[in-house]
């Protein structure tokens, strides 16, 4: 399934359209950045509340397929703009982590 | 004497310092800024401080080795040391505990050794920001077994801070000073957190490049310049305001 397909079907707001839609290859909820660094695998969609710029640079570095910022959180400027300079997907959606991973599962099996 | 201190500066070892950010010249920058004693910590290493403790020596600034430690709760704890020997010796100890992940230096940035010569000798591999496993109830005894002190990083700000990824601060945590930056507002941090309440603190710039360091305007009050003496002053808030 596409990010956009995921997107669609979860109902996220899209805050950055990616350069390319990708295939979304599982999921990934956490905000620890360095176990997202070490456990995220290629392709997933991240789940975090964490919106300051290093989401962007771990994204990139973890080559996730897309962005959630769970619960409603707003990313701060810097992270959008990196979000927008690299062609990364970044989408926010009003459900906690749980529920969107939960949802993304029922999506992906 | 009373020491006008900066202890929380960074140099192009750590990845988001900038890479004009040599040891020497943050020396030089931080005696130009009117400091007597400062401290380079950058991420997870300490590996510049013996070029930047060399300068200090050139400038005639009290210099202490340290490091910006991310503990396993990704709360950033400034660990300063008394000697190169101690902080080598604390470096090993986070590098067996911390996941290895290979910089890539177009994201992160470049991550660079440089001696006293400003000529670089290594290019450090491993990504320093991510996490050690070390927690935030423990990494305090541990620096104090080196005779160093552990003071959890900028707790006003809203990302990799005891407060902001905690929520709290606890005196069990034996944390005898944090540090604020300078845009924290004190009393509003004393409302927030009533443990915190009376709890002496010190201000440092968090600079990452050399014209961040702004002029010298936090003071201490230590007993002479050495770095023993200025981790006990610090140990004791010798000088230092309260929460």
């Amino acid at each position: 399934m596409k990010t956009n397909e995921v997107a669609g079907a979860l109902g996220l707001t899209c805050l950055n359209a990616p350069a390319e839609e990708r295939e979304v290859t599982g999921g990934y909820a956490g905000d620890l950045l360095s176990w997202v660094i070490g456990r995220a695998e290629p392709g997933c969609a991240w789940m975090t509340i964490m919106s300051n710029v290093n989401v962007a640079a771990v994204a990139v570095m973890a080559d996730v397929s897309m962005i959630v910022l769970a619960e409603d959180v707003r990313p701060d400027e810097t992270l959008l703009r990196k979000a927008q300079e690299n062609g990364l997907g970044l989408y926010i959606s009003p459900m906690g982590a749980y529920e969107l991973s939960w949802r993304l599962h029922e999506l992906l099996s | 004497m009373k020491l006008f201190y900066d202890f929380h500066l960074h140099s192009c070892l750590s990845p988001c310092g900038d890479d004009d950010a040599f040891p020497t010249v943050m020396a030089g920058m931080a005696k130009a800024a009117g400091l007597d004693a400062a401290a380079l910590s950058d991420h997870n290493s300490s590996r510049n401080c013996r070029a930047f403790l060399k300068a200090c020596g050139v400038y005639g600034l009290a210099g202490l080795p340290a490091m910006e430690l991310t503990s396993a709760e990704e709360a950033h704890i400034l660990c300063l040391l008394p000697s190169p020997e101690a902080a080598d010796e604390w470096e090993k100890y986070v590098r067996e505990r911390q996941l290895f992940v290979e910089n890539r230096p177009e994201i992160f940035g470049r991550q660079l050794v440089m001696d006293e010569n400003d000529e670089v000798t290594d290019t450090e591999p491993r990504l320093l920001i991510t996490a050690a496993s070390i927690g935030v109830y423990e990494v305090s005894a541990l620096v104090s077994s080196l005779g160093g002190i552990a003071i959890p990083a900028h707790i006003d700000r809203s990302a990799f801070s005891l407060l902001s990824n905690l929520g709290a601060f606890d005196e069990t945590m034996g944390f005898p000073v944090v540090e604020l930056s300078a845009a924290a507002d004190p009393a509003r941090m004393a409302a927030l957190c009533p443990a915190l309440k009376g709890v002496p603190y010190i201000v440092d710039s968090d600079a990452h490049r050399p014209c961040d360091i702004p002029d010298a305007a936090h003071t201490l009050e230590a007993d002479g310049p050495e770095p023993e003496a200025i981790i006990r002053a610090l140990r004791e808030g010798r000088g230092l305001r309260r929460l």
